[in-house]
């Protein structure tokens, strides 16, 4: 890793979200950079363009959102960890690429800072209208994993886990930040690195003739990069283990079928979130992102006036962290999904819940004051 | 073709004509008849037999074998990889 | 004294460039009388040439019938989405600029969807190659018209006959500034393979329309049904010039209508990864 001494140093720092992403994928080894201006992502490409050439590594402004997360995988087939940046309409532009990176097994990190849409919407003002979007943009089966911060601190460490969670699966990882969690200023610890983990994908270093890029035999193949000797093809087309397209049925069965076991089988291992006063909660708050903060403090203020009230912040949302959420919602009588949008979180809540579940909506470009999500609670009891 | 000279060269008893073995990948030709068309010395004419898809590799037409000057423009311009020239001395073949 | 020996064809199961193909995948899926396979053979002519080690050299391709040709060679290969291998490959190269990077693909795959990736390379001028596959159509999905389709040309989405003005490659391309410009047909093997050889010792963006046969498809819509045909088309029309004025080299494919080929464009033009390196030393990170 290049200019370790270069990298923010272990400490306390008030830090811009956007910021706070930079500097994690510095910290994680991200050696290539790629985007495309789009408020309110900006800052990230605009502190990379800074950091990335102090420390020898590569800045490049493409010419287009798809550029970008192309010359991401291509640098990823090179070998690197690569990542860009962007929002809703970039996102939307990404798609058909995040499907290629998942089938070539490319890992990759995208970080999505959601603003108010759809389609233009207000590149300035907050959104959480991208949930479903990240989970299911491509086109065919595939998984992926998405991680929402709602602070600066825990966008720092879920871009240091998108990375890690990246070259371990690999596969492409979102961050699904939004508007006001890139721009706030928050606290940041950094620790020390020794404290930090950091995962690299597993190589191939074995004899040519035996390696097979796309193995069954393990659920991640071993990676090997361009120009390591190994003469490998890699194609969109549904392939064999050699990485040739086939049209064999054995071959897209057994080839669809990992792509999508490898997520789900460690699902478990991938679901981040916190709870809040859920040991006797009559009614939960599930939520994420910025409205998380808000619901916090709904939740204290429900508390007070006696509600039995408690709340569940996700911080990974896909895989879905069915789980916990199914558990809370076996002792409580209702559950209420609090999301910036017209209702999106509240599917896959809804698929395990075993009580009845309604929104919390607020419409697109504001963040919901306590004081609403209070009432949504009040409704529900 | 035969190069019409003003006088002829002092040493063209020592000029040697290349020769070329025709070598036929019989599974891969798709009898696109680029090489019978674009050999300059009509060496090759379809063949008679089939491969497994049917298409007739090429054969050298009759006589026509010592004729072969491995300009290799078979050998350049098949797409199948199915044929390619290698080249030997003329003096010693019939 | 040695005794003669007939001359006979031989009939044999390799070629001796079978180490540079992916022979088990052989016979390949393009039609009789596709100048892809033609391509294949002056490019690996060309990376066997090169005293670039051949596990550096990296072909990136897109969608089409030139596409395939990724899956084909025995190289590192990655066949992407359709209109993107320029921006993958400048991906690669810009992380690992000591791999030889090439891009193959069609017309419709680089300058068509990929248009707007071909120009912003060219003016970056990444040290890649770019052999662009002129067929002049769709032929993977069927023969629809392109961005170099000829006016007047018929196609299956231009049934009464085509009616935009097609690209003029090597004028646009050397507009943006590039340093290698060349066009050749798969007829001409011995330029195109030489022409291959320079682009990949050319720094920067070197580029090569390669005009080739489609007779199965653009061919049977354009009264050229065989690759004997296009091979007569080319014999006809086609003028070696190298210093050509490229705003006059346009193709048309009509009767008696020039096909202008040519080495164009051999200049030195500062790449980018020259000026990363002054950003790297303005930024700190070089003396």
């Amino acid at each position: 890793m290049s200019g370790e001494l270069k990298l923010l140093k272990p400490g306390t720092y008030f830090m811009m979200g956007n910021v706070a992403c930079a500097e994690a994928a510095l910290i994680a080894g991200c050696e290539f950079y790629a985007g495309y201006p789009i408020t309110p992502s900006n800052e990230i490409a605009e502190h990379m363009s800074r950091r990335m050439p102090q420390l020898g590594r590569h800045f490049i402004q493409m010419e287009d959102e798809i550029a970008s997360i192309v010359a991401v995988c291509g640098a990823s087939a090179a070998g690197v960890k690569a990542m860009t940046a962007t929002s809703g309409p970039g996102f939307s532009l990404m798609m058909e690429t995040i499907g290629l990176s998942a089938m070539l097994e490319l890992p990759c990190v995208i970080v999505n800072v959601q603003r108010a849409g759809p389609s233009t919407g207000i590149p300035t003002f907050v959104g959480q209208g991208d949930v479903m979007q990240a989970r299911w943009g491509s086109h065919g089966d595939y998984e992926l994993v998405v991680y929402a911060p709602s602070t600066v601190q825990e966008f720092f460490d879920l871009t240091i886990e998108a990375f890690n969670t990246s070259e371990w699966l690999r596969i492409p990882v979102i961050v699904l930040s939004d508007e006001v969690v890139g721009h706030m200023y928050g606290r940041l610890q950094v620790p020390g690195y020794d404290k930090i983990k950091i995962i690299n994908r597993k190589r191939y270093s074995g004899p040519r003739e035996e390696y097979l890029p796309y193995s069954s035999e393990t659920l991640v193949p071993l990676f090997v990069a361009a120009g390591d000797g190994y003469r490998i093809h890699m194609t969109g087309l549904t392939h064999d283990e050699r990485g040739y397209p086939s049209l064999e049925i054995e071959d897209s069965h057994k080839l669809i079928e990992r792509l999508v076991i490898k997520v789900r089988k460690n699902a478990k291992n991938l679901w981040k979130y916190e709870t809040l006063y859920l040991d006797d909660a009559d009614v939960v708050v599930v939520t994420f992102g910025i409205t998380a903060r808000s619901t916090e403090e709904a939740v204290k203020r429900a508390r007070s006036e006696g509600l039995k009230v408690g709340m569940i912040k996700l911080l990974t949302l896909w895989p879905f962290p069915e789980d916990p959420v199914r558990v809370a919602s076996q002792y409580a009588r209702r559950m209420l999904v609090a999301e910036i949008n017209m209702g999106q979180l509240i599917h896959p809540v809804r698929e395990v819940a075993e009580c009845p579940v309604a929104g919390i909506n607020y419409p697109v470009g504001y963040v919901p004051p306590p004081e609403y999500i209070l009432d949504g609670i009040r409704a529900a009891v | 073709m035969s190069l019409k000279l003003a006088r002829e060269p002092i040493n063209k008893h020592l000029q040697k004509v290349p020769l070329g073995i025709i070598h036929v990948i019989p599974e891969r030709c798709k009898e696109c008849g680029y090489c019978i068309d674009l050999c300059p010395k009509d060496v090759l004419t379809v063949g008679e037999e089939r491969n497994i898809k049917g298409y007739r590799w090429p054969k050298i037409a009759d006589g026509k074998a010592i004729e072969c000057i491995a300009c290799k423009m078979c050998e350049w311009i098949c797409p199948e990889f199915a044929i390619f020239v290698v080249e030997v001395d003329r003096r010693e073949y019939v | 004294m040695t005794q003669k020996q007939i001359l006979r064809e031989k009939i044999v199961e390799e070629s001796p460039r079978d180490d540079l193909i992916r022979r088990e995948r052989f016979p390949h899926i393009w039609c009789p009388g596709c100048g892809l396979g033609t391509v294949l053979k002056c490019y690996v002519e060309a990376i066997a040439a090169s005293n670039i080690p051949i596990d550096k050299h990296v072909i990136v391709s897109g969608i089409g019938c030139t596409g395939r040709i990724a899956g084909y060679v025995r190289l590192d290969s990655y066949h992407v989405t359709h209109g993107r291998p320029i921006a993958f490959a400048e991906g690669m190269k810009i992380v690992r600029p000591d791999l030889e990077v090439t891009v193959i693909s069609g017309d419709g795959d680089l300058v068509t969807i990929g248009g707007n990736h071909f120009i912003h390379a060219v003016r970056r001028n990444v040290d890649i190659n770019v052999f662009l596959v002129n067929n002049f159509i769709y032929g993977m999905t069927g023969n629809q018209m392109g961005s170099t389709t000829p006016l007047g040309a018929k196609s299956s989405t231009s049934p009464y006959g085509c009616p935009e003005f097609p690209f003029n490659l090597p004028l646009l391309t050397a507009a943006l500034g590039a340093p290698f410009v060349a066009r050749w047909t798969t007829l001409h093997v011995r330029q195109l393979a030489d022409a291959m050889k320079r682009a990949l010792q050319v720094k920067g963006l070197a580029f090569i329309e390669i005009i080739s046969p489609c007779p199965v498809g653009f061919g049977s819509y354009n009264d050229l049904r065989e690759g004997r045909d296009f091979i007569k088309l080319f014999l006809e029309n086609c003028i070696v010039d190298h210093s050509a004025d490229l705003n006059k080299v346009g193709i048309t494919l009509r009767p008696g209508e020039p096909i202008i080929l040519g080495n164009f464009v051999d200049r030195e033009v500062p790449t980018y990864h020259e000026l990363e390196l002054e950003v790297f030393r303005k930024a700190g990170w070089l003396k």
